[in-house]
Protein backbone atom coordinates (compact mmCIF):
# COMPACT_ATOMS: atom_id res chain seq x y z
CA UNK A 1 0.00 0.00 0.00
CA UNK A 2 1.60 3.38 -0.82
CA UNK A 3 2.13 5.56 2.10
CA UNK A 4 0.10 8.21 2.98
CA UNK A 5 1.60 11.97 2.39
CA UNK A 6 2.34 14.35 5.43
CA UNK A 7 -0.23 16.38 3.64
CA UNK A 8 -2.71 13.71 3.56
CA UNK A 9 -2.61 13.15 7.07
CA UNK A 10 -3.15 16.33 8.37
CA UNK A 11 -6.35 16.96 6.09
CA UNK A 12 -7.54 13.53 7.71
CA UNK A 13 -7.01 14.85 10.75
CA UNK A 14 -8.54 18.06 10.62
CA UNK A 15 -11.46 16.15 8.69
CA UNK A 16 -11.53 13.76 12.40
CA UNK A 17 -11.33 17.10 14.19
CA UNK A 18 -14.07 18.42 12.34
CA UNK A 19 -16.49 15.02 12.77
CA UNK A 20 -15.71 15.13 16.33
CA UNK A 21 -16.98 18.25 17.51
CA UNK A 22 -19.90 18.96 15.31
CA UNK A 23 -20.54 15.08 15.88
CA UNK A 24 -21.19 13.94 12.32
CA UNK A 25 -19.38 11.49 10.59
CA UNK A 26 -16.17 11.90 9.03
CA UNK A 27 -17.02 10.24 5.74
CA UNK A 28 -19.66 12.82 5.39
CA UNK A 29 -16.71 15.63 4.87
CA UNK A 30 -14.53 15.76 2.37
CA UNK A 31 -11.01 18.10 2.02
CA UNK A 32 -13.72 20.17 -0.91
CA UNK A 33 -16.26 20.47 1.81
CA UNK A 34 -17.58 24.25 2.39
CA UNK A 35 -18.57 25.22 6.07
CA UNK A 36 -21.89 26.30 4.52
CA UNK A 37 -22.50 22.63 3.22
CA UNK A 38 -21.55 20.93 6.53
CA UNK A 39 -23.90 23.65 8.47
CA UNK A 40 -21.19 24.93 10.42
CA UNK A 41 -21.72 28.73 11.54
CA UNK A 42 -19.36 30.75 12.81
CA UNK A 43 -19.96 29.82 16.54
CA UNK A 44 -19.73 26.00 15.62
CA UNK A 45 -16.54 27.35 14.01
CA UNK A 46 -14.61 28.70 16.95
CA UNK A 47 -15.51 24.91 18.79
CA UNK A 48 -13.38 23.38 15.78
CA UNK A 49 -10.80 25.78 16.20
CA UNK A 50 -10.67 25.14 19.97
CA UNK A 51 -10.15 21.65 19.32
CA UNK A 52 -7.47 22.14 16.21
CA UNK A 53 -5.84 24.53 18.81
CA UNK A 54 -5.73 20.74 21.04
CA UNK A 55 -5.28 18.37 18.31
CA UNK A 56 -1.93 20.23 16.45
CA UNK A 57 -0.42 22.03 20.11
CA UNK A 58 -1.27 25.21 17.88
CA UNK A 59 -2.73 29.05 18.67
CA UNK A 60 -4.57 30.24 15.32
CA UNK A 61 -5.20 33.81 15.99
CA UNK A 62 -8.97 35.08 16.03
CA UNK A 63 -8.73 36.87 12.80
CA UNK A 64 -7.99 33.60 11.13
CA UNK A 65 -11.00 31.73 12.96
CA UNK A 66 -13.28 33.83 12.06
CA UNK A 67 -12.73 33.58 8.36
CA UNK A 68 -12.70 30.23 7.89
CA UNK A 69 -15.52 28.77 5.66
CA UNK A 70 -14.19 25.34 3.88
CA UNK A 71 -11.65 22.45 5.00
CA UNK A 72 -9.41 22.93 2.89
CA UNK A 73 -9.15 25.87 4.25
CA UNK A 74 -9.05 25.02 7.35
CA UNK A 75 -6.15 22.51 6.39
CA UNK A 76 -4.20 25.01 4.45
CA UNK A 77 -4.71 27.89 8.06
CA UNK A 78 -3.36 24.76 10.44
CA UNK A 79 -0.56 23.51 8.12
CA UNK A 80 0.81 27.18 8.22
CA UNK A 81 0.98 27.46 11.45
CA UNK A 82 2.64 24.44 11.54
CA UNK A 83 5.29 25.65 9.56
CA UNK A 84 5.52 28.20 11.57
CA UNK A 85 5.99 26.56 14.79
CA UNK A 86 8.67 24.05 12.91
CA UNK A 87 10.31 26.97 12.18
CA UNK A 88 10.65 28.85 15.37
CA UNK A 89 11.39 25.25 17.35
CA UNK A 90 14.54 25.32 14.84
CA UNK A 91 15.75 29.01 14.92
CA UNK A 92 18.93 29.52 16.88
CA UNK A 93 17.75 30.93 19.88
CA UNK A 94 19.19 34.31 21.42
CA UNK A 95 20.12 35.24 18.26
CA UNK A 96 20.04 38.87 18.98
CA UNK B 1 -52.23 54.86 32.13
CA UNK B 2 -49.86 57.29 34.61
CA UNK B 3 -46.61 58.84 33.20
CA UNK B 4 -43.72 57.72 34.40
CA UNK B 5 -40.90 60.10 35.61
CA UNK B 6 -36.96 59.65 36.31
CA UNK B 7 -36.21 60.83 39.35
CA UNK B 8 -33.08 59.74 40.52
CA UNK B 9 -29.93 58.39 38.63
CA UNK B 10 -27.24 56.38 39.98
CA UNK B 11 -23.87 55.20 38.10
CA UNK B 12 -20.35 53.60 38.84
CA UNK B 13 -18.51 52.22 35.94
CA UNK B 14 -14.59 52.91 34.33
CA UNK B 15 -15.70 56.42 33.92
CA UNK B 16 -16.28 56.94 37.87
CA UNK B 17 -17.57 56.77 40.76
CA UNK B 18 -20.75 59.15 40.61
CA UNK B 19 -23.11 59.78 37.63
CA UNK B 20 -21.17 63.39 37.70
CA UNK B 21 -17.53 62.16 37.28
CA UNK B 22 -19.46 59.83 34.32
CA UNK B 23 -20.71 62.01 32.62
CA UNK B 24 -17.92 64.27 32.93
CA UNK B 25 -15.89 61.73 30.93
CA UNK B 26 -18.09 60.32 28.54
CA UNK B 27 -19.06 63.90 26.89
CA UNK B 28 -14.77 64.08 26.91
CA UNK B 29 -14.87 61.19 24.93
CA UNK B 30 -12.82 59.69 27.11
CA UNK B 31 -11.75 55.66 26.97
CA UNK B 32 -11.45 54.25 30.18
CA UNK B 33 -10.69 50.66 28.63
CA UNK B 34 -7.27 50.44 29.84
CA UNK B 35 -4.55 47.78 30.84
CA UNK B 36 -5.96 45.38 33.17
CA UNK B 37 -4.26 45.34 36.45
CA UNK B 38 -2.26 41.71 36.70
CA UNK B 39 -4.02 39.37 37.02
CA UNK B 40 -1.81 36.90 38.45
CA UNK B 41 -2.76 34.28 36.01
CA UNK B 42 -0.81 33.51 32.54
CA UNK B 43 -2.06 36.40 30.32
CA UNK B 44 -5.04 36.74 28.12
CA UNK B 45 -5.25 37.28 24.66
CA UNK B 46 -6.69 40.46 25.92
CA UNK B 47 -4.75 43.08 28.16
CA UNK B 48 -7.63 45.57 28.39
CA UNK B 49 -10.68 46.27 30.30
CA UNK B 50 -13.14 48.56 31.75
CA UNK B 51 -12.91 48.03 35.45
CA UNK B 52 -14.79 50.11 37.83
CA UNK B 53 -11.58 51.44 38.20
CA UNK B 54 -11.90 53.82 41.08
CA UNK B 55 -14.56 51.88 43.21
CA UNK B 56 -13.06 51.10 46.68
CA UNK B 57 -16.27 49.24 47.98
CA UNK B 58 -14.97 50.38 51.39
CA UNK B 59 -15.17 53.73 51.06
CA UNK B 60 -19.06 53.27 51.00
CA UNK B 61 -19.76 49.72 52.46
CA UNK B 62 -18.29 48.32 56.16
CA UNK B 63 -16.50 45.61 56.33
CA UNK B 64 -19.38 43.21 57.58
CA UNK B 65 -20.94 44.70 54.20
CA UNK B 66 -17.97 42.48 52.27
CA UNK B 67 -18.56 40.01 54.06
CA UNK B 68 -22.49 39.68 52.77
CA UNK B 69 -21.83 41.27 49.59
CA UNK B 70 -19.84 40.63 46.61
CA UNK B 71 -18.33 42.91 43.94
CA UNK B 72 -21.40 42.89 41.47
CA UNK B 73 -23.73 43.46 44.38
CA UNK B 74 -21.89 46.23 45.56
CA UNK B 75 -22.15 47.64 42.56
CA UNK B 76 -25.37 47.77 42.21
CA UNK B 77 -26.46 49.15 45.94
CA UNK B 78 -23.75 51.96 45.38
CA UNK B 79 -25.41 52.90 42.53
CA UNK B 80 -29.06 51.93 44.08
CA UNK B 81 -27.88 55.30 47.00
CA UNK B 82 -26.89 57.85 44.31
CA UNK B 83 -30.09 57.32 42.72
CA UNK B 84 -32.38 57.32 45.51
CA UNK B 85 -30.74 60.14 47.31
CA UNK B 86 -31.22 62.55 43.66
CA UNK B 87 -34.65 61.08 44.26
CA UNK B 88 -35.52 62.31 47.74
CA UNK B 89 -37.71 59.34 48.40
CA UNK B 90 -37.85 57.94 51.62
CA UNK B 91 -39.85 54.60 51.43
CA UNK B 92 -42.12 55.35 54.47
CA UNK B 93 -45.75 54.14 55.20
CA UNK B 94 -47.63 52.62 51.70
CA UNK B 95 -44.42 53.66 49.16
CA UNK B 96 -42.37 50.56 50.85
CA UNK B 97 -45.21 48.54 49.25
CA UNK B 98 -45.79 50.16 46.41
CA UNK B 99 -41.71 50.55 45.44
CA UNK B 100 -40.73 48.06 43.23
CA UNK B 101 -37.07 46.53 42.68
CA UNK B 102 -35.77 45.21 39.49
CA UNK B 103 -32.36 44.55 39.13
CA UNK B 104 -30.31 43.04 36.06
CA UNK B 105 -27.43 40.72 36.16
CA UNK B 106 -25.95 38.00 33.43
CA UNK B 107 -23.75 36.27 36.11
CA UNK B 108 -24.23 37.16 39.48
CA UNK B 109 -21.73 36.67 41.76
CA UNK B 110 -19.00 34.89 39.84
CA UNK B 111 -15.76 35.63 42.25
CA UNK B 112 -17.65 33.61 44.96
CA UNK B 113 -18.51 31.12 42.27
CA UNK B 114 -15.01 30.91 41.46
CA UNK B 115 -13.31 30.60 44.90
CA UNK B 116 -15.12 27.85 45.91
CA UNK B 117 -14.61 25.98 42.55
CA UNK B 118 -11.04 26.62 43.21
CA UNK B 119 -11.46 25.11 47.16
CA UNK B 120 -13.07 22.17 46.10
CA UNK B 121 -11.15 21.33 42.53
CA UNK B 122 -7.69 22.96 43.19
CA UNK B 123 -7.32 22.83 47.22
CA UNK B 124 -9.09 19.30 47.57
CA UNK B 125 -11.29 21.22 50.20
CA UNK B 126 -14.97 20.22 50.38
CA UNK B 127 -15.43 23.02 53.30
CA UNK B 128 -16.92 25.78 50.66
CA UNK B 129 -17.52 28.75 52.09
CA UNK B 130 -20.84 28.89 54.08
CA UNK B 131 -21.95 32.55 52.24
CA UNK B 132 -21.65 31.58 48.69
CA UNK B 133 -25.09 30.77 48.00
CA UNK B 134 -26.41 34.28 49.47
CA UNK B 135 -23.12 35.81 47.52
CA UNK B 136 -23.37 34.22 44.12
CA UNK B 137 -26.98 34.30 43.67
CA UNK B 138 -27.92 37.11 41.07
CA UNK B 139 -30.50 38.71 43.29
CA UNK B 140 -28.11 39.81 45.98
CA UNK B 141 -28.13 43.39 44.80
CA UNK B 142 -31.92 43.74 44.31
CA UNK B 143 -32.02 42.44 47.94
CA UNK B 144 -29.33 44.34 49.95
CA UNK B 145 -31.55 47.56 48.09
CA UNK B 146 -34.51 46.11 49.59
CA UNK B 147 -32.89 45.70 52.56
CA UNK B 148 -30.80 48.82 52.69
CA UNK B 149 -34.23 51.51 52.10
CA UNK B 150 -36.46 49.35 53.81
CA UNK B 151 -38.69 48.38 50.40
CA UNK B 152 -41.30 45.97 50.82
CA UNK B 153 -42.41 45.98 47.04
CA UNK B 154 -41.74 43.42 44.56
CA UNK B 155 -38.33 42.76 44.36
CA UNK B 156 -36.75 40.28 41.51
CA UNK B 157 -33.41 40.31 39.09
CA UNK B 158 -33.54 39.43 35.43
CA UNK B 159 -31.02 37.58 34.01
CA UNK B 160 -31.37 37.67 29.89
CA UNK B 161 -27.22 38.17 29.41
CA UNK B 162 -26.29 41.72 28.19
CA UNK B 163 -30.48 42.59 27.54
CA UNK B 164 -31.04 41.78 31.24
CA UNK B 165 -30.65 45.89 32.81
CA UNK B 166 -32.74 46.61 30.21
CA UNK B 167 -35.89 44.54 30.33
CA UNK B 168 -35.29 44.96 33.99
CA UNK B 169 -36.05 48.24 33.39
CA UNK B 170 -38.62 47.84 30.83
CA UNK B 171 -40.63 46.18 33.27
CA UNK B 172 -40.32 48.58 36.00
CA UNK B 173 -41.53 51.23 33.65
CA UNK B 174 -44.51 48.76 32.46
CA UNK B 175 -45.59 48.70 36.35
CA UNK B 176 -44.97 52.35 36.80
CA UNK B 177 -47.13 53.50 34.10
CA UNK B 178 -49.75 50.83 34.54
CA UNK B 179 -50.49 52.13 38.28
CA UNK B 180 -49.49 48.55 39.60
CA UNK B 181 -46.31 50.55 41.13
CA UNK B 182 -46.06 54.16 42.52
CA UNK B 183 -42.10 54.01 41.96
CA UNK B 184 -39.32 51.62 41.03
CA UNK B 185 -35.57 51.04 41.35
CA UNK B 186 -34.43 49.64 37.98
CA UNK B 187 -31.00 49.13 36.40
CA UNK B 188 -28.13 45.91 36.49
CA UNK B 189 -24.63 45.41 37.76
CA UNK B 190 -22.01 43.21 36.82
CA UNK B 191 -18.45 42.46 37.57
CA UNK B 192 -16.80 40.44 35.56
CA UNK B 193 -12.99 40.66 35.64
CA UNK B 194 -13.05 36.77 37.74
CA UNK B 195 -10.38 34.65 36.02
CA UNK B 196 -12.80 31.78 34.83
CA UNK B 197 -15.47 34.17 33.23
CA UNK B 198 -12.51 36.00 30.92
CA UNK B 199 -11.18 32.74 30.29
CA UNK B 200 -14.79 31.69 28.92
CA UNK B 201 -14.79 35.28 26.79
CA UNK B 202 -11.65 34.68 25.54
CA UNK B 203 -12.38 31.27 24.02
CA UNK B 204 -15.49 32.79 22.33
CA UNK B 205 -13.22 35.24 20.19
CA UNK B 206 -15.00 38.16 20.60
CA UNK B 207 -12.91 40.89 22.89
CA UNK B 208 -10.60 42.66 21.37
CA UNK B 209 -7.16 42.81 21.69
CA UNK B 210 -7.42 46.57 21.17
CA UNK B 211 -9.67 48.88 21.92
CA UNK B 212 -13.51 48.61 21.70
CA UNK B 213 -13.88 50.85 18.02
CA UNK B 214 -17.79 51.06 17.44
CA UNK B 215 -18.79 50.71 13.65
CA UNK B 216 -14.64 51.61 13.19
CA UNK B 217 -14.09 49.52 9.96
CA UNK B 218 -10.81 48.48 11.97
CA UNK B 219 -12.92 47.20 15.31
CA UNK B 220 -11.97 43.62 16.51
CA UNK B 221 -14.57 43.38 18.93
CA UNK B 222 -15.67 44.14 22.54
CA UNK B 223 -14.02 45.40 25.49
CA UNK B 224 -15.61 43.95 28.80
CA UNK B 225 -17.05 46.41 31.54
CA UNK B 226 -17.93 46.30 34.78
CA UNK B 227 -20.42 48.39 36.63
CA UNK B 228 -23.79 49.04 38.94
CA UNK B 229 -26.30 51.58 37.58
CA UNK B 230 -29.74 52.51 38.68
CA UNK B 231 -32.75 54.64 37.81
CA UNK B 232 -35.47 55.94 40.39
CA UNK B 233 -38.59 55.92 38.05
CA UNK B 234 -41.82 57.52 40.05
CA UNK B 235 -45.59 58.39 38.90
CA UNK B 236 -45.28 61.30 37.54
CA UNK B 237 -48.13 63.22 39.17
CA UNK B 238 -46.53 61.95 42.34
CA UNK B 239 -43.21 63.16 41.72
CA UNK B 240 -45.20 66.88 40.38
CA UNK B 241 -46.94 66.55 43.71
CA UNK B 242 -43.67 66.68 45.91
CA UNK B 243 -41.81 68.85 43.83
CA UNK B 244 -39.23 66.38 42.66
CA UNK B 245 -36.79 66.99 39.91
CA UNK B 246 -37.61 65.56 37.29
CA UNK B 247 -34.96 64.46 35.05
CA UNK B 248 -36.39 63.11 31.90
CA UNK B 249 -39.49 60.70 30.69
CA UNK B 250 -39.40 57.24 29.85
CA UNK B 251 -42.31 56.83 27.23
CA UNK B 252 -41.81 53.36 25.64
CA UNK B 253 -40.45 49.78 25.68
CA UNK B 254 -40.30 47.31 22.95
CA UNK B 255 -38.37 44.05 23.49
CA UNK B 256 -38.38 40.64 20.88
CA UNK B 257 -36.55 37.80 20.27
CA UNK B 258 -35.16 36.64 17.25
CA UNK B 259 -35.71 32.77 16.89
CA UNK B 260 -32.42 32.50 14.57
CA UNK B 261 -28.79 31.64 16.20
CA UNK B 262 -27.82 31.89 19.48
CA UNK B 263 -25.24 33.81 19.07
CA UNK B 264 -25.45 35.57 15.52
CA UNK B 265 -27.39 38.52 15.26
CA UNK B 266 -29.90 39.24 12.64
CA UNK B 267 -31.63 42.28 11.37
CA UNK B 268 -34.95 41.76 11.95
CA UNK B 269 -35.20 41.07 15.99
CA UNK B 270 -32.98 44.32 16.96
CA UNK B 271 -35.66 46.34 14.27
CA UNK B 272 -38.62 44.37 16.16
CA UNK B 273 -37.44 45.82 19.43
CA UNK B 274 -37.12 49.31 18.33
CA UNK B 275 -40.62 49.65 16.56
CA UNK B 276 -42.63 48.23 18.96
CA UNK B 277 -40.74 50.73 21.42
CA UNK B 278 -41.57 53.46 19.27
CA UNK B 279 -45.66 52.04 18.92
CA UNK B 280 -45.64 51.59 22.61
CA UNK B 281 -45.11 55.21 23.29
CA UNK B 282 -47.23 56.12 20.09
CA UNK B 283 -44.42 58.24 18.89
CA UNK B 284 -43.25 58.81 15.16
CA UNK B 285 -40.06 57.76 14.54
CA UNK B 286 -39.14 61.01 13.07
CA UNK B 287 -39.36 62.58 16.66
CA UNK B 288 -36.15 60.40 17.68
CA UNK B 289 -33.01 62.34 17.53
CA UNK B 290 -30.75 59.91 19.51
CA UNK B 291 -30.06 56.41 19.76
CA UNK B 292 -27.85 54.69 22.02
CA UNK B 293 -26.83 51.83 20.40
CA UNK B 294 -25.81 48.13 21.44
CA UNK B 295 -22.28 48.98 19.28
CA UNK B 296 -20.41 46.08 20.80
CA UNK B 297 -17.53 47.02 18.20
CA UNK B 298 -18.07 43.24 16.91
CA UNK B 299 -18.32 42.75 13.16
CA UNK B 300 -21.58 41.18 13.46
CA UNK B 301 -23.23 43.37 15.29
CA UNK B 302 -22.62 46.94 14.13
CA UNK B 303 -23.26 45.77 11.16
CA UNK B 304 -26.55 43.77 11.45
CA UNK B 305 -27.36 47.39 14.13
CA UNK B 306 -26.73 49.61 11.63
CA UNK B 307 -29.41 47.79 9.01
CA UNK B 308 -31.95 47.37 11.56
CA UNK B 309 -32.11 50.89 12.23
CA UNK B 310 -32.05 51.65 8.76
CA UNK B 311 -34.84 49.53 7.83
CA UNK B 312 -36.71 51.40 11.24
CA UNK B 313 -36.19 54.68 10.59
CA UNK B 314 -36.04 54.68 7.05
CA UNK B 315 -34.40 58.33 5.13
CA UNK B 316 -34.40 59.20 8.67
CA UNK B 317 -31.66 57.36 9.85
CA UNK B 318 -29.66 59.78 8.01
CA UNK B 319 -30.62 62.77 10.51
CA UNK B 320 -30.42 60.12 13.30
CA UNK B 321 -27.28 60.70 15.81
CA UNK B 322 -26.04 56.93 17.07
CA UNK B 323 -23.51 56.49 19.30
CA UNK B 324 -21.94 53.45 21.14
CA UNK B 325 -20.85 54.94 24.84
CA UNK B 326 -19.45 51.41 24.78
CA UNK B 327 -16.03 52.60 23.37
CA UNK B 328 -15.70 54.37 26.63
CA UNK B 329 -16.95 52.54 29.62
CA UNK B 330 -16.90 49.29 28.08
CA UNK B 331 -19.25 46.43 27.13
CA UNK B 332 -21.12 45.87 30.98
CA UNK B 333 -22.90 42.93 30.10
CA UNK B 334 -26.18 42.97 32.58
CA UNK B 335 -25.55 46.31 33.34
CA UNK B 336 -25.09 47.97 29.94
CA UNK B 337 -28.86 48.77 29.66
CA UNK B 338 -28.52 50.60 32.90
CA UNK B 339 -25.55 52.37 32.10
CA UNK B 340 -26.52 53.42 28.70
CA UNK B 341 -30.00 54.28 30.00
CA UNK B 342 -28.64 56.79 32.68
CA UNK B 343 -26.08 58.46 29.49
CA UNK B 344 -28.85 58.40 26.94
CA UNK B 345 -30.97 60.54 29.70
CA UNK B 346 -28.24 62.75 30.52
CA UNK B 347 -27.80 63.46 26.78
CA UNK B 348 -31.77 64.66 26.80
CA UNK B 349 -31.03 66.45 29.75
CA UNK B 350 -28.26 68.40 28.73
CA UNK B 351 -28.63 68.45 24.90
CA UNK B 352 -25.42 66.84 24.24
CA UNK B 353 -24.93 63.75 22.81
CA UNK B 354 -21.70 61.50 24.28
CA UNK B 355 -19.53 60.16 21.06
CA UNK B 356 -18.56 56.69 19.54
CA UNK B 357 -14.62 56.83 21.35
CA UNK B 358 -11.84 55.31 19.47
CA UNK B 359 -13.77 55.92 16.23
CA UNK B 360 -10.61 55.78 13.28
CA UNK B 361 -12.06 55.08 10.05
CA UNK B 362 -15.28 54.61 8.17
CA UNK B 363 -17.13 51.36 7.37
CA UNK B 364 -19.43 51.63 4.83
CA UNK B 365 -21.89 48.84 6.17
CA UNK B 366 -22.08 50.99 9.10
CA UNK B 367 -23.12 54.14 7.90
CA UNK B 368 -24.61 56.12 10.19
CA UNK B 369 -23.62 59.68 11.86
CA UNK B 370 -22.19 57.52 14.55
CA UNK B 371 -20.81 60.98 16.41
CA UNK B 372 -17.02 60.43 16.29
CA UNK B 373 -14.54 60.53 18.67
CA UNK B 374 -16.13 64.15 19.69
CA UNK B 375 -19.62 64.96 21.91
CA UNK B 376 -21.98 66.76 19.57
CA UNK B 377 -24.43 69.57 20.97
CA UNK B 378 -28.09 68.57 20.24
CA UNK B 379 -31.52 69.54 21.16
CA UNK B 380 -32.16 66.13 21.89
CA UNK B 381 -36.49 65.59 22.16
CA UNK B 382 -36.37 61.62 22.12
CA UNK B 383 -33.99 58.79 22.51
CA UNK B 384 -33.67 54.40 22.08
CA UNK B 385 -31.32 53.26 24.21
CA UNK B 386 -30.58 49.35 22.72
CA UNK B 387 -29.40 46.36 24.06
CA UNK B 388 -29.48 42.80 21.95
CA UNK B 389 -28.78 40.00 24.41
CA UNK B 390 -26.77 36.71 23.03
CA UNK B 391 -29.61 34.27 22.62
CA UNK B 392 -31.58 36.59 20.47
CA UNK B 393 -32.96 38.39 23.47
CA UNK B 394 -33.73 42.24 22.52
CA UNK B 395 -34.65 45.53 24.36
CA UNK B 396 -34.80 48.94 23.42
CA UNK B 397 -36.21 52.14 25.79
CA UNK B 398 -37.24 54.94 24.86
CA UNK B 399 -36.73 58.01 26.52
CA UNK B 400 -37.95 61.77 26.44
CA UNK B 401 -36.63 65.08 27.80
CA UNK B 402 -38.41 65.90 31.16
Amino acid sequence: MPERSEQDELGAKVIEVIARTQRIPADSISLNSTFEELKIDSLDGINIVFELEKAFNIEIPDEGAQNLRSVSETVEGVRKLLGLKRQQQTAPSGAA
Amino acid sequence: MNRVAVTGLGLVCALGNTVADCWRRAIAGECRILQLRDPGCPPYKFQRGAEAWEFAPLEYFTEKDMVMLERFALLAAKAAREAVAQSGLSFNGELADRTAIITGSSVGGQFTEEEGYLRLYRENNPRVAPLTIPRTMSNAGASRISLEFGITGPAYTVSTACSSANHALGQAFWMVRSGQMTAAIAGGSEAVFAEGLLRAWEAMRVVSTDVCRPFSSDRRGLSLGEAGAMLVLENWDQARSRSADILGEVLGFGMSSDAHHITQPCVEGPAKAMEWALRDAHIPANKIDYINAHGTGTQANDVTETQAIRRVFGVHADTLLVSSTKSMHGHTLGAAGGVEAVLTLLALKDGIVPPTANFTAVDPACNLDVVPNEARGAPVRCALSNTFAFGGLNASLLLGRA
